[in-house]
């Protein structure tokens, strides 16, 4: 039974992860460049919450959203101000402009939130829940729910809809959007801008369970880049798979072997599926 | 003479004569970090720069060869010295184990590879007693005799530090007017190309990657010989590697001097913010350090080389034009 809860609990994290993962590989798969302060962004949703609560006592029907308006603002001025010149530029300037743009996030909130870790309370949204046996903090459950409906969300308007198709067809290829009337450049804008609003979305819920601190934010990038390896590049349903695997496998990992180990097991897969299987479990390279 | 020639020799110098212009032991200090900043940036250079393959993983080099001279000192009482073979070794196994796989991969892909295996390696130290778990490990309290190479003055690590920079130095400037150089150049440009161009790219990248990381090895022996002391944050932490990243591509990235200039630029900067703010210098050091990369990706992403260029194509020009009237 134990186990069965840690697997849920497992699924549960793992639709957060899938969220802001698959705002990842969106940015991604539009136009071929990493947003190595993507954690980052997290962390930055995770304070706005906390600081949505602590100061004006907003709730989480206030501060998700909120949180999605901000980080979508940030994601939108980061590509117009940054990601579109070095995009064009060397390799090099286009991994040192989003590093640089992460520790400068990373190291601001250090200086302005301070290096303690602190956390919304927990009975913010109420109690725990006992489905047959299985008992889940309510906040989890909120926090996974929302999340997957998100992300299944996102799935449907990018395959179902005529925005949707001009993101993919830039996505695609972009010089052939162009002649079909789709403005790459505003397309573009509006993938960071919503690549960023998932992490908005996920810090916040995330802020409902777990710890905030100004260094949360490295492991959550690795994870969401582990995510879109495995899920392959540009794949919203990969992510989706993939960041619920995670989910569970850190899960089970961290209550069979040791919590210090969850991350090993998850860099380790991580490694084996680049060495294996560079275009992901399901992807196209 | 032209004028790159005499900047170098008036640069070189400058450096090698540094402990004795200054008197003051933090400014005596502060030259041995520049040049032991320079090590392992230019070692980083030979692959992230001249081969063009961003590593952010090179930290687990670094924490070989720092951990090797400390280990060999609490397991057996050697003089730390005496680990730089063993970190040296060590590292060019871990460079063939995660480079023969991960240069298959380009690009980002790359770069994600080394985050990973670099996270790996300091999560698996930080919780083995061997390296110290999250302790560490601590070098000679007292010199035992001078092979311990323990001063209080920087003066003798100083030069310690040049000769090793000099002889890498020395070495990329072979390397890159050989073969290997215009094979790297290649590589740079573009994997696809370069292979169609003939070139052997895995063999070469692993080549570099080999080179940089036996470098970088002795670097962080000799960060352990100096300092006496390494933990899993100051030896194998992720802020090294991207320190190293910053400063070559800073000075420029693929260039023979630029790790060089762009540690005379950051490290005194990083040792003013430390004294100037104390223990919460740190963060500020790094948002300074990402505004700067920032920057230099945004507007000039071949640093202060291009720069450089630029400004002594231009005094030449004016004094080509003097010399015609």
């Amino acid at each position: 039974m134990i186990l069965l809860q840690v697997v849920v609990s497992g699924l549960l994290m793992g639709a957060v992860y899938a969220l802001f993962s698959s705002g990842l590989t969106l940015i991604w798969g539009m136009m071929n460049v990493v947003n190595f302060a993507h954690g980052d962004f997290v962390m930055l949703a995770m304070y706005a919450a906390f600081y949505a609560f602590t100061l004006w006592h907003l709730g989480p029907a206030f501060f998700v959203p909120g949180a999605a308006a901000l980080l979508f603002v940030l994601g939108v001025v980061v590509y117009l101000g940054l990601v579109r010149n070095v995009a064009r530029g060397p390799m090099l300037a286009q991994i040192l402009g989003t590093f640089g743009l992460a520790l400068v996030l990373r190291y601001s909130a250090f200086w302005a939130f301070s290096a303690n870790f602190v956390s919304l309370p927990e009975n913010l949204v109420g109690g725990t829940i006992d489905i047959s046996g299985i008992r889940i903090e309510a906040s989890k459950l909120l926090g996974g729910a929302v999340a997957l409906a998100i992300t299944l969300g996102m799935h449907l308007v990018l395959t179902r809809t005529m925005l949707g198709s001009r993101v993919l067809a830039v996505a695609e290829d972009r010089n052939a959007a162009m002649l079909m009337g789709i403005r790459p450049d505003r397309m573009q804008a509006l993938a960071w801008g919503v690549g960023a609003a998932t992490t908005g979305i996920a810090g916040a819920l995330i802020a409902l369970f777990f710890y905030i601190s100004p260094t949360v934010g490295e492991s959550l990038s690795l994870i969401a880049f582990v995510v879109v390896c495995l899920g392959g590049f540009g794949s919203v349903p990969g992510a989706l798979i993939a960041g619920l695997a995670i989910g569970v496998i850190q899960a089970l990992s961290a209550y069979l072997i040791g919590a210090v180990y969850q991350d090993v097991l998850v860099y380790s897969l991580f490694l084996a599926v680049l060495w294996v299987r560079p275009q992901g479990l399901l992807g196209k390279l | 003479m032209n004028i790159n020639r005499i900047a170098t020799i008036l640069g070189l110098l400058v450096i090698a004569l540094w402990p004795l212009l200054v008197h003051d032991v933090f400014y005596q200090r502060v030259g041995a970090l520049v040049l032991l900043a320079a090590i392992s940036a230019s070692a980083w250079n030979l692959i992230g720069g001249y081969g063009g393959q961003v590593s952010v993983g090179h930290v687990v080099y670094f924490g070989a060869g720092a951990y090797a001279s400390l280990i060999v000192f609490t397991r057996w009482g050697w003089p730390p010295l005496a680990g730089a073979p063993i970190g040296v070794a060590v590292s060019l196994a871990l460079a063939a184990l995660v480079g023969t796989p991960t240069f298959r991969l380009r690009g980002h892909y790359f770069s994600m590879a080394t985050i990973a295996a670099a996270e790996l390696v300091r999560i698996l130290a930080s919780n083995w007693e061997v390296t110290g778990a999250a302790v560490g490990l601590m070098g000679p309290p007292v010199p035992r005799d001078i092979w311990d190479f323990s001063f209080t003055s920087p003066v003798p690590y100083h030069y310690l530090f040049l000769a090793v920079l000099l002889a890498l130095l020395w070495l990329t400037w072979l390397m890159q007017r050989s073969r290997m150089g215009f094979y790297l150049a290649a590589i740079r440009g573009g994997d696809r190309a370069a292979r169609s161009l003939g070139v052997p790219v895995l063999r070469y990248k692993l080549y570099a990657l080999l080179l940089s990381a036996g470098f970088t090895s002795l670097a962080g022996t000799l960060y352990a010989v100096m300092v006496g002391f390494v933990d899993p944050e100051s030896g194998l932490g992720i802020l090294l590697s991207v320190k190293m990243v910053i400063i070559a591509a800073l000075g420029g990235a693929g260039t023979l001097f630029g790790p060089l200039v762009g540690a005379v630029i950051l490290v005194p900067l990083e040792e003013a913010t430390n004294a100037i703010f104390g223990g919460g210098g740190t963060g500020i050091t790094f948002i300074v350090y990402g505004a700067i990369i920032l920057f230099v990706a945004r507007f000039q992403p071949g640093g202060m080389a291009v720069i450089w260029r630029s400004l002594t194509a231009r005094t030449q020009a004016s004094r080509g034009k003097n010399r015609a009237a």
